[in-house]
């Protein structure tokens, strides 16, 4: 296996954009990442494209060739794939791109990852990102996401004694930081009261505790670490890739406050690392709901299980906290077009360990995690990244 | 050239309101929050028998009492609805029968969304400006169509305005108009469904929010303003906090005297109208207005108005004020609001 560094980062904006395509956001994230990689067309071996529901969201599907047709790419006959884990499509994207180089197969790939969500209405859109949960034996009987991240809740709440302010908190703490970033479809602060008093969406997750229907794309070039300083002075090296997978209905689970996806690809990632959750500096982790970041510091080790909401409360996890999580706002504030999203967060690592994050800076950070889930945990990707 | 513009003007709202927080009730929602996100307290309700023609005629003939023309000297009635009450067979002949207008009068029903109404002043104002009619009776007026349960529930109302637009004793004169239109489906009605769809956010910056502050921008640059230059301004009122956030994006603060939304709902075609109307009951002589509709699918349209001496001799108190109309009402459930708005159908 080949050391794989990403040496180019490229981002749109996220927000509702409605004067933007599909293929002109993912136009714009990757020919940023290409011109920040300081590439040619001629110099790229393949092309993964992380994007989960394009068939629904703007009646699109193949969308791995239109990619690479979008970029201008299509005389060059690159080998463009299309990738789909549900919101973990980009955290896939990112792991495909990352074994053709480690194979040896590829030297340098691009990943990118892109939804287009507001093209439909939010009755739809929410419809769509349920064929991410067990058609037969969830969506079926009426639960979308909403519903299904509340379950968890209240149990993690009868369990452990997490609270609605604690889940307010993480809302809190990522527009904090979401604020400070220039890319954040929701670029302002809020209150522990606006979060505490949101409009109720599924009890006991208000308005406040779910990430928002986001347009945006992101994109990376990963390259072989022996020949990433040809092409920039400050590669980052991705030193671990893990993935887990769990069932995809949350009550066939053993524990539906534990996602055992996340344990799992967690376990893999510091194994490969050779590290352990303590020698990590910041994680973006994957906050669907505010009570999914809380389970993703639990299930990634930085806190025992239960823990979570107590480590948000003591600010463990805030920008100069001991552990900042989801310093880009995370998906609540940054925004979450769900198949950009696993790319975007690698995008925050990378710019962190650079030292390129401003405002957001984590002071010192050289280790770097990116949390990315599928449905309800179903699907989990774990990257670490080391600066170079 | 003598000034073109406002000779008379009426109004009219129905005396049913429901509150918002009765219509959140059924629907398992919380009235509070949605009216402090709507920023409605309440919305007028038709009463059984009363619709877009009923209206209209209402708010001409208090039009009329201000004034002392004869109906016989309107040349032309543009009645701008999105519910008149047949597809087919005009709202306007109904008005003109009803005020003695007829039978020397052009006359067609409008259809622009809510800017239907500002579209028939412009029509009038030109027909006056062309010297092909001595006055025209321009209506916006609505009783306002949403599906039980949808977002526009909470707003959707009752009530319309009425103008008639001349050159002798003109109180308000109309300095120039303009428009501001694209093709931007944020909001529609297809033949024969009963209840509008929209695109829910979509509805807001590429669609309210772009015509409005197109249209107003465009609308300064032409008459050379600034929004100083105002005392009154009126933006189009779906709800209570489009118009005060691109108030506040044009840098307009004087909005309150036109604002009538978070009172009695959204008129639909009436709603800039009846803000209009607020205004004129208080305007002194030399203010000046500035008004922007707007009417999904979408378009503008832009007005810039000054108050003349001869709104000091005119007989406002000869009609009821929005002031006093909004003050003039009757709670009800929603129980009788379904009764009255025909929500309790069947086929």
């Amino acid at each position: 296996m080949r050391d794989v560094a990403v040496i180019g980062v490229g981002l749109t904006k996220f927000g509702e954009l409605w004067d933007k395509s599909f293929r002109r956001l993912i136009a714009e994230a990757g020919s940023k990442a290409i011109l920040d990689a300081n590439i040619g067309g001629k110099d790229i071996d393949a092309m993964y494209i992380g994007s989960m529901s394009p068939g629904r969201f703007i009646g699109q599907e193949h969308v791995g060739a239109l990619v690479a047709d979008a970029a201008g790419f299509s005389h060059l006959h690159i080998p463009a794939t299309r990738v789909e884990g549900a919101c973990a499509s980009g955290g896939l994207a990112i792991r495909e791109g990352y074994l053709s180089i480690a194979s040896g197969m590829n030297d340098i790939v691009v990943v990118g990852g892109v939804e287009k969500m507001n093209d439909v209405g939010g009755n739809f859109a929410t419809e769509t990102l349920a064929t991410a949960a067990d058609q037969e034996w969830e969506a079926f009987f009426g639960v979308t996401f909403p519903g299904l991240y509340a379950m968890i809740a209240k149990r993690h709440m009868h369990e452990y004694g997490t609270t609605k302010e604690q889940l307010a908190q993480v809302a809190v703490k990522n527009h904090a930081n979401g604020a400070l970033n220039p890319y954040a479809q929701y670029r302002r602060e809020i209150t522990l009261d606006q979060a505490i008093n949101s409009t109720m969406v599924a009890c006991p997750l208000g308005l406040m505790d779910c990430s928002p229907v986001t347009d945006g794309a992101a994109s990376v070039v990963l390259c072989a670490a022996e020949k990433a300083k040809k092409f920039t002075d400050n590669p980052v090296k991705i030193i671990a890739s893990g993935q887990g997978s769990d069932t995809l209905a949350l009550h066939s689970r053993r524990d539906i406050c534990t996602l055992d996806a996340t344990v799992h690809a967690a376990k893999m990632a510091y194994k490969q690392a050779n590290l352990t959750s303590s020698d990590i500096d910041l994680a973006e982790v994957h906050d669907c709901f505010t009570i999914a970041e809380i389970c993703a510091i639990e299930d990634l080790g930085f806190v025992e299980k239960g823990q979570g909401g107590k480590a948000v409360e003591n600010k463990i996890t805030v920008l100069d906290g001991s552990l900042p999580v989801n310093t880009s706002g995370g998906l609540k504030s940054k925004g979450h077009p769900v198949g950009a999203t696993g790319v975007a967060q690698i995008i925050e690592v990378v710019q962190q360990l650079r030292g390129e994050a401003e405002k957001r800076q984590v002071k010192d950070a050289r280790i770097g995690l990116a949390h990315n889930i599928g449905g309800s945990g179903a699907t989990c990707t774990v990257h670490i990244l080391e600066a170079m | 050239m003598r000034d073109i513009g406002i000779v008379s003007y009426g109004s009219y709202i129905p005396r049913y309101r429901i509150k918002v927080g009765v219509i959140a009730s059924v629907w398992g929602k919380d009235g509070a929050t949605i009216s402090r996100g709507l920023g409605i307290n309440e919305k007028s309700v038709p009463s059984i028998d009363q619709d877009t023609a009923t209206i209209s005629v209402e708010a001409a003939r208090s039009a009329l009492k201000r004034c002392a023309i004869d109906p016989q000297d309107i040349g032309a009635i543009y009645i701008g609805s999105e519910s008149h009450p047949y597809a087919v067979k005009p709202t306007g002949t109904i008005v003109g029968e009803a005020i003695g207008a007829t039978p020397d009068l052009m006359v067609a029903d409008y259809e622009f969304a809510c800017k239907a109404g500002t579209a028939g002043v412009q029509s009038c104002t030109a027909l006056v400006k062309a010297d092909m009619i001595k006055y025209g009776l321009a209506v916006g007026a609505d009783t306002a169509q949403a599906a039980p349960g949808d977002a526009l529930e909470f707003s959707a109302s009752a009530g319309g305005a009425a103008f008639i637009i001349g050159k002798d004793d003109v109180i308000a004169t109309i300095n120039h108009t303009l428009s501001f239109t694209t093709d931007t489906p944020d909001f529609w009605r297809r033949a024969e469904r009963k209840y509008p769809a929209h695109g829910g956010r979509f509805t807001g910056t590429p669609a309210y929010f772009k015509h409005i502050t197109s249209c107003a921008n465009n609308l300064m640059q032409k008459v050379d303003t600034k929004p100083e230059d105002y005392d009154y301004a009126v933006f189009h009122q779906p709800n209570g906090k489009f118009p005060v956030n691109v108030a506040k994006k044009l840098k307009y603060g004087q909005i309150k005297q036109g604002l009538i939304v978070p009172y009695i709902g959204n008129t639909y075609s009436g709603a800039s109208l009846v803000g209009l109307s607020s205004v004129l009951d208080v305007a002194k002589p030399g203010e000046r207005v500035f008004l922007i509709s707007y009417g999904s699918g979408a378009g503008s349209d832009g007005f810039d108005i000054t108050i003349t001496d001869k709104i000091t001799k005119f007989s406002r108190d000869n009609a009821p004020t929005v002031a006093q109309m909004v003050e003039v009402k009757e709670y009800i459930d929603y129980g009788t609001y379904a009764k009255l708005t025909d929500l309790l159908y069947w086929e």
